[in-house]
């Protein structure tokens, strides 16, 4: 059956080799134990012989070659299948004897994986070291036969693959492209028509030097931060709320800023680690060390009264240690919190040990509950007052504590009535002033060091073997500075350059923030079960050129911008789009959906009103009546904000985590309950009803439309289309649009009641301006054609996707 | 439509299928490929949709009536006579053996609080059952009622999230998340799977929370995720055109997008592009039965009449049942009613008495609806809550006046319909309603045995996530409840 189809579908066998082969030194054999072969055996067989010593079956482990449990020699013969029991079982007829067994619901392998194992078998059963768990190494550089079209190491090795399929690159993208893509990619918000135009006139003379200027410009801005600053924040499910019960208001405002600015310093990435981890524990923590250390509070959190504190807690501790282990390790160590790991040699004993240098904050488990916690805050937080406001909060206090030392000594009732209504007058002063000083919520250890159990099957109410702070027993080994480790230690453990994670998994991050699916697909999961890398040794140069440069981010990013990879044209044939439709093999541009937040932007961008306001806490643009009522245990009411708030980044929209605003879910914004590395896009009809009939939107269209109508007639199609897709309509273009124009401007001439309920919804300013622009009464109709032909163009593919 | 008649064609109508949530379904799918000499075994995880039932299905739907707050099983389905010789006496050690409470009340005294509501035997199979429900009461013989039910969870979030998602842990994905993902969808232009909260409820004590993950699809594809239907404005967010935007204005718009869309998609080659197409005309199409889905106004009088007083009311849990009816009726697979207000800790028999006020007639006419249009015999009704609750007291007791904390020790869901027996009872509780000592099912048993109905092995359908392959059932053992299958 399987064979009939490969050979009926073409298509199919073009996308074989893209998986089966790979021209790496170290990835270079016929059949690679690390490609293929541990990925098959962890899938099929690790589950009852693989690291999970309680759940081993038969005393085999198929993880390791050598041991007590080892494969080779005990059921692999190297060199021999026939005498291999292990070959037997794979391919047996037997229902008693086939392995995997068929009560285990995993598949048999098929024919192509057991002719992988005969041969892998045949030439030696050779077991590798498994890649990720290695430290990192510069690669060899690669010779390629086209010695042309770049010497970026990057492009290199992607050429080098490329050419073992007798593939080539795609031609440079169209500079408008290029310049869209790039500022898109970079700042999350779509280039301006005069940044086009400077950008095309400095390209027609320099090409390489107008890119890297470009490039330079585009990392230099604020908004770089706000967007790269933006997928780290899925990653530690930043929200402003707590997500759980009443779900109440969480002041995490100071930590979102600060990732925003330390991308937009370019601060390095192990002091970004270091920061997070143990910001508290430095000598005299600056105010962004701790700041950054709160990163240890983003987790859901209950507020009092109806879970166990004691439950609670260990939620709290585990949710931490998750978001560790996928920030940094880019490892499922969760999954070793009821068992050793299935898959990955983490024990129980390892996930425990991880959590015992995060059970020991200085907090309580839950939030207070009656009204939630004031201005969103639960100790320990500082103030990030300045000098003068910390002054004069000094003061106000100690006006109130001598104020009620007056009143203690008053014994006039006229005195004591003064004195009350002061005082009272007084609080209020010293609350309102200090609710409008900053605050943040930091990481503080207690005095002691909490002790720390293994959790019987992950149960709270379960200790079992006490354990000591320490990090799982198969990566590199730990320094401690004093008698017990500390999370400082631990961070300095994360990015020692020996460390075989950090820097594969930030990379790799990275690199997939600009192609759409990383070097290494599963982002989350560099395990066993994760994918094997599509270009192990461009993962490789990635990371040791990270670790080199100091871990410079901004460096990193423009490595990979710069490259001709990056700068591929993204059309092709529809069958080369099917082949490899998340062009993990590099062979042109990527396209693909932007970001709900991006697409939100840009029509903010593009019709003029994005407001250009950094930092400051989260607000709250329109959104439909009830969704925060429909789920609310306490009755609350979404209230909108008005103005400039509503007209500002997505990356500064209130975050509730029961019910995150859909303008962001709709279009695959994660919840923010989970830590997430990666987003996924899909297409569906709710989409299209979001991008089509969403008020705020629709204002939009009406904003591109006021400055359009501003414009020259003969121009106005073409402002229109260059503002919004950053490319000049072509003659068919032109044509549909003028050709829907006369339609729209015909329908709402002759339906004026339409066209003024049009104008109406609007909500124009007084003076009847839009986007700075005078409305004449007598104009709706030709307003309302033009925002309907905006919203035309708001609804393209190729409006709301990269390229 | 294009015909099928080349592999690229083919290819790119499968593209857009996976990438769709509401195309043909699988089946039809299916008769395609095998038209073609090519089986459906569509293995493409990322997006795609599984292969269908791995065996014939009893139930093609499912409407699950989620009563979030946790009703009390011993005021209404857990009939213990016995109890009421132990008012206000303490709940004996034997029985409670040290188990784990609720921070309410950890450390306090447990009396016992007999319900003060009577129950009755119904219908031919003499099933006891609570004055409260005196319409649903009437259906007994329909009903499969399982007294042996069971949960980890002591908390409502954790408990929602478990039952409607299989784990207590954010992130997983909901029942009818799964069920897209597995079966496809039937009909093209509504969603798979569509929720219905009620606007309001009768109970007025500790009202609990509910969340958007209780149906979101966590790590499968998002094109899987409940779509919540919403009492006020929209029954889909931003269904309708906005002010100054006719259908005539809508048609012309799309047809400029479906001809510049099309062009792109000639200049750059990527399929997604049609997808885009498709989805905006699906839009569309949605902006017509929608409204035709939600406009009652065709129903009968006597229709409207059985649902009670509160149908007139857009959001009422009366309103949702007859819309569930109507999706029913045009096949969306997955239903679920979310009705909050049993978190009974306090003045339980007043609350109680006003949600199932609530509930009572709009669920009895619901089943009685399905019935006469022979819609009961496939569609899987299932009425439950979170977890149970304490028969000690919480709080003051008196023989009136009572309240009860969480107990997920034991509870009471029901099924209907869908392949399940009528008029039977599976699964004993002890005489305290405390611990369950015969046929015990817990919430993944009932998951198991929910997807069986729909021709689906609980262990084969799976996603690979985490380096795991993932199910609704999770890691521990569950089992089908084969004994209340008819």
């Amino acid at each position: 059956m399987m064979k009939t189809r490969n050979k009926s579908i073409p298509v199919f066998c073009l996308a074989l080799p893209i998986l089966l082969v790979t021209q790496c030194s170290l990835w270079a054999q016929d059949v690679s134990f690390n490609r293929d072969i541990r990925p098959l055996l962890s899938n099929r067989c690790f589950a009852c012989h693989g690291p999970d010593a309680e759940a081993r079956a038969s005393g085999l482990r198929l993880d390791q070659a050598d041991g007590d449990e080892g494969a080779v020699g005990s059921v692999i013969e190297p060199g021999s299948v026939d005498a291999s029991e292990m070959w037997n079982r794979i391919t047996s007829d037997d229902e008693s004897e086939i392995m995997p067994p068929p009560g285990s619901h995993l598949k048999p392998l098929n024919e192509k994986e057991l002719d992988q194992v005969r041969r892998w078998i045949e030439a030696g059963a050779n077991y590798e070291s498994f890649w990720a768990f290695d430290p990192p190494l510069k690669p060899s550089t690669p010779v390629v036969a086209n010695k042309s079209w770049s010497t970026q190491p990057v492009d290199l090795y992607v050429l080098k693959k490329l050419e073992s399929l007798q593939r080539s690159p795609s031609a440079e993208a169209m500079p408008r492209t290029l310049i869209r893509r790039v500022t898109l990619d970079l700042t999350g918000l779509p280039p301006t028509r005069a940044e086009i135009a400077q950008f095309l006139s400095e390209y027609q003379d320099s090409p390489e030097q107008a890119w890297e200027q470009l490039v330079d410009r585009l990392l230099a801005r604020p908004k770089y931060g706000e967007h790269i600053g933006r997928y780290w924040l899925d990653l530690v499910r930043f929200a402003d709320s707590n997500g759980m019960h009443k779900d109440f208001y969480r002041n995490q405002t100071a930590y979102r800023d600060w990732v925003i600015r330390s991308f937009n310093d370019n601060l390095r990435y192990d002091d970004f680690v270091r920061y997070q981890l143990a910001g508290d524990l430095y000598p005299n923590p600056s105010q962004d060390q701790l700041i950054g250390s709160g990163f240890n509070r983003l987790h859901l959190i209950i507020d009092k009264g109806t879970a166990l504190p004691e439950e609670s807690f260990s939620k709290n501790v585990i949710d931490r240690v998750t978001a560790v282990s996928t920030a940094f390790l880019g490892l499922t160590v969760q999954c070793a919190q009821c068992h050793d790991h299935k898959f990955d040699p983490i024990t129980q004993k390892d996930f425990y040990s991880l959590s015992a240098f995060f059970n020991n904050i200085d907090a309580k488990p839950e939030t207070i509950s009656k009204k939630g916690p004031k201005m969103g805050l639960q100790q320990p937080f500082i103030s990030l007052g300045t000098v003068e406001q910390e002054s004069r909060l000094k003061a106000l206090k100690q006006n109130r504590t001598k104020l009620v030392g007056k009143l203690k000594r008053a014994n006039d009732e006229a005195d004591k009535e003064r004195l009350t209504a002061d005082l009272d007058r007084l609080t209020k002063e010293l609350d309102l002033f200090d609710r409008s000083i900053p605050k943040a919520m930091v990481m503080r250890e207690r005095k002691e060091v909490r002790p720390t159990f293994v959790l019987e099957r992950g149960m709270y109410d379960a200790p079992g073997e006490e354990v000591h702070r320490n990090t799982p027993g198969f990566l590199p080994p730990m320094k401690k500075i004093g008698k017990v480790p500390t999370r400082m230690d631990l961070a300095e453990w994360f990015v020692d350059p020996k460390h075989p994670l950090t820097a594969r998994v930030a990379v790799n991050r990275i690199w997939q923030q600009f192609f759409g699916v990383g070097l290494v697909k599963t982002s989350e999961d560099f395990g066993n079960q994760g994918d094997v890398p599509s270009h192990p040794e461009l993962l490789e140069h990635l990371a040791v050129s990270f670790i080199e440069s100091d871990w410079n981010i901004k460096a990193l990013v423009k490595q990979i911008v710069k490259s001709k990879t990056y700068r591929q044209s993204s059309s092709a044939t529809p069958e080369e789009f099917n082949a490899d439709a998340e062009n993990r093999l590099l062979a042109r541009g990527s396209r693909y959906r932007l970001d709900a937040e991006m697409i939100r932007d840009q029509i903010l961008a593009t019709s003029g009103l994005l407001s250009g306001k950094l930092y400051g806490p989260s607000v709250k643009p329109p959104q439909p009546e009830g969704l925060w009522e429909a789920v609310s245990m306490r009755g609350e009411k979404y209230q909108a904000d008005t103005g400039e708030a509503i007209r500002r980044r997505s990356v500064y929209t209130f975050w509730k985590r029961s019910m995150p605003p859909p303008q962001m879910t709709i279009l695959n914004a994660p919840l923010r309950d989970a830590c997430i590395a990666r987003r996924e896009r899909t297409n569906t009809p709710t989409q299209a009803l979001l991008l089509l009939n969403e008020s705020e939107y629709l204002k939009a269209a009406a904003a591109l439309a006021a400055t359009v109508l501003q414009q020259p007639i003969q121009q106005r199609i073409s402002f229109a289309w260059e503002s919004v897709t950053a490319r000049l309509p072509d003659e068919k273009e032109l044509l549909e649009l003028q050709k829907l124009l006369g339609d729209l401007q015909a329908k709402y001439s002759t339906d004026p009641e339409l066209a003024d309920q049009l104008v109406q919804s609007l909500e124009l300013s007084q003076d009847n301006s839009l986007n700075g622009e005078k409305m004449s009464p007598n104009s709706n109709a030709e307003l309302a054609a033009w925002t309907v032909l905006g919203s035309v163009l708001y609804n393209l593919d190729i409006t709301k996707t990269k390229d | 439509m294009a015909s099928f008649t080349t592999f690229d064609t083919l290819l790119n109508r499968r593209r857009f299928l996976t990438h769709t949530g509401m195309g043909l379904g699988v089946s039809a799918l299916a008769n395609v490929l095998a038209g073609q000499g090519l089986a459906a075994t569509t293995n493409t995880p990322r997006d795609g949709v599984r292969n269908g039932t791995h065996f014939p299905a009893k139930a093609k739907r499912v409407i699950f009536l989620f009563m979030a707050g946790a009703p009390s099983q011993i005021d209404l389905f857990d009939y213990k006579p016995e109890l009421a010789k132990l008012f206000k006496t303490d709940l004996p050690e034997s029985v409670s053996m040290g188990q784990r409470v609720t921070s309410m009340t950890k450390g306090k005294g447990r009396l016992i609080a007999p319900s003060k509501f009577k129950f009755s035997k119904q219908g031919e199979s003499g099933i006891w059952m609570s004055e409260l429900l005196p319409h649903l009461s009437r259906h007994t013989d329909d009903l499969c009622f399982i007294n042996s039910m069971n949960t980890n969870a002591i908390n409502h979030d954790p408990g929602k999230t478990s039952f409607c998602t299989g784990s207590e842990i954010a992130g997983k994905p909901s029942m009818g998340a799964w069920l897209s993902y597995g079966l496809g969808s039937m009909n093209e232009d509504l969603p798979d799977y569509v929720v219905l909260p009620s606007a309001k409820w009768s109970g007025k004590v500790n009202v609990q929370a509910l969340y958007s993950r209780l149906w979101g699809s966590g790590f499968l594809p998002s094109k899987h995720q409940g779509t919540s239907f919403q009492a006020v404005g929209d029954p889909v967010l931003f269904l309708s055109n906005p002010a100054g935007v006719d259908p005539t204005v809508r048609r012309r718009m799309l047809d400029s997008l479906g001809t510049l869309n099309q062009k792109h998609f000639a200049e750059i080659g990527d399929p997604e592009i049609e997808t885009t197409i498709a989805q905006q005309e699906m839009a569309f199409r949605m902006q017509t039965s929608v409204p035709d889905l939600t406009d009652i106004s065709g129903e009968t009088t006597d229709t409207l009449e059985m649902y009670g007083p509160d149908i007139d009311k857009p959001g009422s849990y009366a309103r949702n049942c007859l819309l569930a009816r109507r999706m029913a009726e045009r096949d969306v697979r997955f239903i679920q009613l979310f009705h909050r207000g049993w978190d009974h800790h306090s003045r339980l028999p007043a609350n109680l008495a006003g949600q199932c006020r609530d509930v009572d007639q709009p669920t009895a006419a619901l089943l009685q609806d399905l019935k006469q249009r022979d819609l009961l015999k496939d569609t899987l009704v299932v009425f439950a809550g979170e977890f149970g609750r304490t028969v000690y007291c919480q709080g003051n007791l008196t023989a009136e006046n009572y309240g009860r904390d969480h107990h997920p020790r034991c509870f009471t869901a029901w099924l209907a319909g869908g392949g399940v027996k009528g008029g039977f009872q599976f699964g004993k509780t002890d005489d305290f309603s405390y611990n369950v000592v015969e046929d015990s099912v817990h919430v993944r048993d009932l998951h198991a045995t929910m997807l069986h109905l729909l021709g689906i092995d609980h262990n084969r359908l799976t996603f690979p996530f985490q380096g795991l392959d993932q199910k609704l059932t999770g890691v521990e053992p569950s089992r089908v409840v084969r004994e209340i299958i008819a």
